[in-house]
This record gives structure tokens, sequence and C-alpha cells, in this order.
């Protein structure tokens, strides 16, 4: 027979002696190998008590910036939606009426935000066209739910808490950052 | 004139004959394709235009059969007429191409780069100009010459801060209508365009200023923030206007239209109308009728490919036919998400064809309030 590598073995068709066919010895060789795991690291992690960290790369669920002074940075300039391949992104835009300077960045903002999360594929195109930093994928999932109509993001549930009006919520979104940093390390 | 013979020219090794009077510029756009040096300010369709932004420039590397030196300095293409034997480098003279380089770091020292906010965004002379044939940085590092933005009129919007002094729209003014409102006040830096004092743009062509700008400093009221140009459908359509060809193109999402332009050629100029006149429109076609019962459709606008206007606009995709119903025995097809249910956008409580102006969070706060009703009852 021509082989191709020269390591091909032939298959042993020897008869069996007595000790290989009452098989105890091969079962104590494989309960060694059992007993062995028992003492290694473990590389189960128990969720959701523990989380394994994310690398530094992940895309998760999109969030809205806001700018230093609380205002909100998206300016509606559709780069997003037109970067999209799965052409989730769609928005509304207005006018900054006199006021409303402290609310948003830009003379036009958008009034309505919405991803639609069902066709998302988290490629993260959005925040490589965003010209404004205005939309980031965060560290964390999309969570799950039970229909499909909440997986209609708007702007209410993308932009992070304002630092001036909802101090709790952001020292919260904060710390979680921080500890999901911390698990990082 | 008519005696005079054609004149031959050679533009990047090309040659075509042209009769003489005809600019290099004009020369170049009937070859056409990438010879066709950019222009700003020069306008067909405008008489005395061009002259003014230097983006043009070519290298003429033979003057004429007769005298057959080169010219001294680059040459603004709009203005120098062709010469029998002239040479002409565009594209291919590394000398053009530095020098459009800084005429574009030139331009934009004032610009305010504001294109997300911008309306002009995505059908920007200056932004293809830039993109096409601009460096990435600038050197400038002083403050940039601002103004404040204000209305010329119920339905032109006046940004300074963008403007490239072009002229283009003091010529449209000065030539399609009786009396010109506006001008460019002051001089070198502190120049603006400008009406005086404070007047309103209310001639009937006036409207077409907002065309034939190469930037977004006059655009439409009526369209401001109203959507972004490369999600609206372009659509050819006419209509029996008394006052104009009545031959536009209407921006459209859905069925709703947006905004209404006068068509436009591969330069970026107003084409003539079916009847070889120019195609300008007038004021009541462009920001009165903005309803599809007004016009008759003709058909969608062929859009250039490499425009980002042809993005996500699936023309000539063919959608496969449903056979559910047929399989199913006549049972409807449930879907499990009808998107138009839950997304606020684009909702029928808003409709924002017919708001005058852009919109405002007032104009939201009132279609949230009558969804809520809605979903009340």
């Amino acid at each position: 027979m021509i082989t191709l590598t020269n390591r091909a073995k032939p298959v042993d068709r020897k008869p069996m002696t007595f000790i290989e066919s009452i098989y105890l010895w091969n079962i104590f060789k494989g309960m060694m190998i059992t007993l062995k795991h028992f003492f290694r690291k473990k590389v189960t992690l128990q969720y959701p008590e523990q989380t394994r960290p994310f690398s530094p790369v992940f895309r998760g669920v999109q969030i809205l910036n806001r700018d230093e002074e609380g205002r909100e940075r998206c300016t509606a300039c559709g780069l997003c939606a037109l970067a999209c391949p799965a052409e989730a992104i769609t928005m509304e835009a207005a006018e900054r009426m006199p006021g409303e300077e402290t609310l948003y960045r830009e003379e036009k903002y958008a009034a309505k935000y919405e991803i639609n999360m069902l066709r998302c594929i988290f490629c993260g195109f959005c925040e490589e066209a965003c010209p404004k930093d205005a939309i980031y994928l965060s560290e964390t999932f999309a969570p799950s739910a039970y229909n499909r109509q909440n997986f209609i993001y708007n702007k209410q549930d993308l932009l992070i808490p304002d630092p001036e009006t909802q101090p709790e919520q952001f020292a919260e979104a904060k710390g979680l950052r921080e500890k999901s940093k911390k698990n990082n390390n | 004139m008519a005696d005079q013979e054609n004149f031959k020219v050679t533009i990047d090794n090309i040659t075509t004959e042209v009769p003489a009077g005809t600019t290099i510029l004009n020369a170049a756009r009937q070859i056409g394709g990438d010879i066709a040096p950019p222009a700003m300010c020069y306008y067909s369709k405008l008489q005395n235009s061009g002259g003014k932004c230097r983006t043009c420039l070519v290298e003429v590397s033979k003057g004429s059969d007769k005298d057959s030196r080169p010219m001294p300095k680059l040459v603004a293409s709009c203005r120098t007429t062709v010469m029998d034997g002239m040479e002409v480098k565009n594209i291919t003279s590394p000398k053009v191409i530095e020098a459009r380089a800084g005429v574009v770091e030139m331009l934009l020292i004032n610009h305010p780069l504001d294109c997300p906010v911008c309306d002009q965004a995505g059908e920007c002379d200056l932004q293809d100009l830039s993109f096409n044939h601009g460096k990435g940085g600038t050197r400038y590092e002083f403050e940039r010459r601002t103004f404040e933005k204000h209305t010329l009129g119920n339905h032109i919007q006046l940004h300074m801060t963008r403007c490239i002094l072009c002229y283009r729209c003091v010529f449209a003014a000065d030539q399609l209508t009786n009396t010109r409102q506006h001008g460019i006040l002051d001089r070198g830096d502190h120049s603006q365009i400008e009406t005086y004092i404070e007047k309103n743009l209310d001639n009937d062509f006036i409207g077409n200023v907002i065309d034939v700008c190469p930037v977004g400093a006059l655009t439409d009221r009526t369209f401001r923030f109203k959507n972004r140009v490369w999600f609206t459908k372009p659509v050819d359509a006419h209509r029996n206007c008394p006052k104009c060809c009545g031959e536009v193109r209407l921006w459209m999402r859905g069925d709703e239209v947006f905004r209404i332009t006068a068509r436009k050629d591969e330069w970026g100029e107003i084409r003539n109308a079916s009847d070889g006149k120019m195609g300008w429109i007038c004021n009541e076609c462009r920001f009165e009728k903005k309803d599809t019962n007004d016009w008759v459709v003709e058909n969608t606008t062929k859009v250039n490919r490499q425009s980002v206007i042809a993005s996500n606009k699936y023309i000539g995709a063919i959608k496969p036919p449903e056979f559910m119903e047929e399989v199913m025995d006549g049972v409807k097809q449930r879907y499990m998400l009808d998107i138009h249910n839950v997304s606020e956008v684009n909702e029928p409580e808003i409709r924002l064809d017919l708001i005058e102006g852009p919109a405002h969070s007032e104009n939201f706060e009132i279609a949230d309030e009558k969804r809520e009703e809605k979903e009340l009852q």
C-alpha cells in the first residue's frame, strides 16, 4: 500500500489478553483522568453572579452620548443611518429653538432617533461614521425581551442619563462601567 | 464669427474642435469626464459669471500654433478662450493639482465645516471639490469669520458663514428678476451677501438663487432640517405653470414632497426645459406646491451611482412575488411586527412636508399628544 505521509499505523487486530478483556485497568485509567480534572482550575463561570470580561473592542448596545454640559451631541446628520448596512437606524431632525441651548449642542438636533435592534448587526459602522462623537457601542449586551416591539429603541432608551438633571442614574451608570472595567483588569 | 473656422484644442492629450470664442472650460466639458475642470463660481447659464474662485485653473503648455510659447502662469479656464492648436494640461499637470489643492484650502479658510448640520450636504459643490481635490488638513490657526444667520424672506435661509462669494446669486438675481434686492456689501474679509437694509427677497424667480448657490449659504427654508438630501427620493415631475416652465424635480419621502428644485445636469447646473428655454422655476412651483396632486410625475431621476444620493435606493430591484396567500389557501400573511405601529419616525400625526419652516420641538410635542390620545381610545 502506498501511503501519503508514512504516519499511518496499521490497526492492531491481535486478540485481547486476559487483563485487557476484563477492562478494569482501562476503566481505572479513565477515572484517574476524571479525578485529575477535579483539582484543575474551573473553566466555567457562575453566570449571572460572575461575568466574563469583555474584550476592549467589544461592540454592544448603542448609546447616545452627551457633552460635558449634558447637552445631546447628536445633530441628526444621518451619517450613521447612511453607514448602517442593515438599515436599522432612522431619525427625524428639528431646529433648536431659543431657550433650548442647554438641551442640544447644535442648532439642529434629533427629535426622533430609533434603532431597530432586530436589524442591528453590531458592526460599529455608526460609531465610526459619527462626526459628532454622539453614538457609541457600549460594553453591554442588548437585553432580551419577550416581544418584538421592545426591540425598537427610541432616543430615550439610548441616551445616557444627564449628569445635571439625573445625577443618581448617571452615577449608577458610571458605577456599572467602573465595575465592568474592574472585571476586565 | 460665422466665417471663422473651428479651433483645434488639445486638453490632456485629447484633441477636439470647438468654435472660436469657446472657453477652455467649455471645450473640456464637451469632451467630458474627469478632464473637465471643477468650477465653483462659473455657471454657464449666467452671463458674466466665473473668474472668481480659481478652482478651474489649468496649465496652457502651448499657446497656439502661431505662438507656441506656454502661458507663464496657470489660467482660469472659465475665462480663457481657446486658440487654434492650443495645448492644455489639466489633470496631467502636477502644477495644476497642487494649485487646486491650495485653492480648496483657501476657500475653506472661513468655511465652518458644519456639514452635519447643513442642508446642502450631499449635493454640495464645495464638499465634492474638497473631497476630490483638497488636502486632509488646514494650516489656518486663526478664528474664522462669522456672521449671524438670518432669513431673506419667508423661504430663503442665509448662512453667510458658509458663503464663498462666488457671486452666482447676484448674477441670478440680476438676470432673472427685474430688480435685484441683494448684493455683496463691504469689502475684503468683511464682504457679505446682504439686502440693504433687511429686505425680503420676494421676487417671483428669486428662489433660483438656492439652486445656483454652490454651497449651503442659501438654502430652502421649507426644506430646512426636514431630512437629509440622500434619504429623499428625487422624482422628475411637471405642471402647467403660467409663470415658468413648470418642469421640476421633487424630493420625496414616501408620498410627502419635502423639497422642489429645478432639474440639474451633470455639471450641477440647471438644465434646459423641454422647450429649449432655461429651466428656471418660479417661487410658486418651488415653495407652495408641496403636494403630489399638483404634479404630473414623469419618472424617477437617474442619479449618478457615485453620488451619495444614489445610496439606499434600489432602482431596478425585483421584489419576489408573495406566494404565502396562495399556499395557505387565501389566509393572509400576518406580520410578527409591523414597524409602523411601533416606530415614532414618519408618523401620520406629524406631516413634515406641511410644516412651513423647519420643525421644532413643539411640532413633535403636538404629535406625541395626538398619539397618546389615540392609544387611550
